[in-house]
C-alpha cells in the first residue's frame, strides 16, 4: 500500500502516522503542502497538529494549501483520504465532509484516553470489524465540539456516514461520556461514497505496542484489507 | 484608501460556549440583568483602492472565501475612508 502523509506548517502528528505505516512495510511518503504531487497513493493522511498556528479557525487556512487541489481531486476519483484531528478540521472547511468542528464545550484543550463506538463497518476504513465495537483511541484538541444543521445531521444520520461516536467503555452512547459536546456524540464522519473519513480520535496514536492501546491497529488493518481484496 | 471593519459573528442557532463563561462570570461580578453574551471576531482590512464598490464587491469574495465559516458564522462589514499617509 502506498500512503502520502502530507505536512502544513504547524502539522505535528505526521510523523507518526508515517512510522505506523512504515513500521508495517506500506511504502510512505511525505508530502509538503506546497507540493503538487501527491506520489500517486492508494491512501492520503492529513494528519493532526496545528496547521497554521489554527489561526482564524483550525483548518481554514490550510484548505488554500497548493496540495490540498490535488487531495479534492483524488477524493472526488474515490482515492481514499483519512484526516485525524486537524485533518478532520481541514476536510471540512475545504467541503470534503460537511459540518464545523467548534470549540469544545467545556472551552479546555482535551488530552485523553477516549473509547468511541464503530457505527458503520461499510467504509474502507472499517471494513471486516464488527458494528458496535468499542476502540479505545486517545483524543487531544479543543476544537472538536462537531456541528452541524439539523438538515446536515439528519443527512448523516439516514444515509449512515457517523462512522465513530464517543461512548463509554461498555459501548453506551452518553452525554457523559461526550467529551467535547459533538452533536449526536459524533466522533468521526464519512462522505456520501465512504472514501473520505474524518475523525477526531488520533488512531496512529494507539498503534504501537509500546503504548497503552493499540486499538488504532484495528483500523489500518481494515485499510489493509480493503487494499488486499 | 479604505479601511473594512468586518465582524464574523456566530450564528443565532450556533451554541457560544465562549460568551456563555463570560456570561457565568459577568453574573458573578454582580450584573445579575445580563442574559446573554456572544463573542464574536473584528477584523480590519485595509485597501490601497478608493473605489468602494470594487472594494465592497472584494470584502464579501474574502469573507466568503476565508474569514467566515458558512455553516456557523455571518458576517458584516462598514467601510471607512482613510487619508493617504
Amino acid at each position: 500500500m502506498k500512503v502520502s502523509v502530507i505536512t502544513f506548517p504547524g502539522s505535528n502528528c505526521d510523523h507518526d502516522a508515517m512510522e505506523v505505516f512504515a513500521e508495517r512495510q506500506h511504502k510512505v511518503s511525505n508530502v509538503w503542502h506546497k507540493d503538487s504531487d501527491l506520489q500517486s497513493p492508494d491512501l492520503v493522511i492529513l494528519p493532526g497538529g496545528f496547521s497554521y498556528g489554527d489561526y482564524l479557525r483550525c483548518g481554514s487556512i490550510a484548505k488554500f494549501s497548493p496540495i490540498m487541489s490535488e487531495v479534492s481531486r483524488f477524493a472526488e476519483k474515490g482515492g481514499l483520504v483519512l484526516g485525524i484531528c486537524n485533518g478532520f478540521q481541514i476536510l471540512t472547511e475545504c467541503g470534503l465532509l460537511p459540518g464545523t468542528l467548534m470549540m469544545n464545550k467545556t472551552l479546555q484543550f482535551i488530552c485523553q484516553r477516549q473509547f468511541i463506538r464503530l457505527e458503520n463497518a461499510f467504509t474502507p476504513f472499517t471494513a471486516g470489524l464488527p458494528k458496535g465495537m468499542v476502540l479505545d483511541i486517545p483524543i487531544a484538541h479543543k476544537e472538536g465540539n462537531f456541528f452541524i444543521d439539523e438538515d446536515g445531521l439528519k443527512a448523516l444520520q439516514d444515509k449512515d456516514r457517523i462512522v465513530f461516536r464517543y461512548c463509554d467503555k461498555d459501548g453506551n452512547v452518553t452525554s457523559e461520556a461526550n467529551p467535547n459536546g459533538a452533536l449526536d456524540n459524533i466522533a468521526g464522519i464519512c462522505n456520501d461514497k465512504g472514501n473520505v473519513l474524518g475523525m477526531m480520535p488520533h488512531p496512529e496514536r494507539a498503534a504501537s505496542e509500546h503504548l497503552v492501546s493499540q486499538d488504532g491497529l484495528n483500523i489500518i488493518r481494515a485499510i489493509e484489507g480493503y487494499f488486499s481484496i | 484608501m479604505l479601511k473594512a471593519k468586518v465582524h464574523v459573528f456566530l450564528k443565532p442557532s450556533v451554541l457560544d460556549p465562549q460568551g456563555q463563561a463570560v456570561t457565568n462570570s459577568l453574573h458573578s461580578l454582580g450584573y445579575a440583568a445580563i442574559k446573554e453574551t456572544r463573542i464574536s471576531k473584528y477584523i480590519e482590512i485595509i485597501f490601497d483602492d478608493d473605489d468602494a464598490h470594487r472594494v465592497s464587491e472584494q470584502v464579501h469574495t474574502i469573507c466568503d472565501k476565508l474569514l467566515a465559516n458558512p455553516n456557523t458564522e455571518k458576517y458584516a462589514f462598514e467601510l471607512e475612508a482613510l487619508k493617504q499617509q
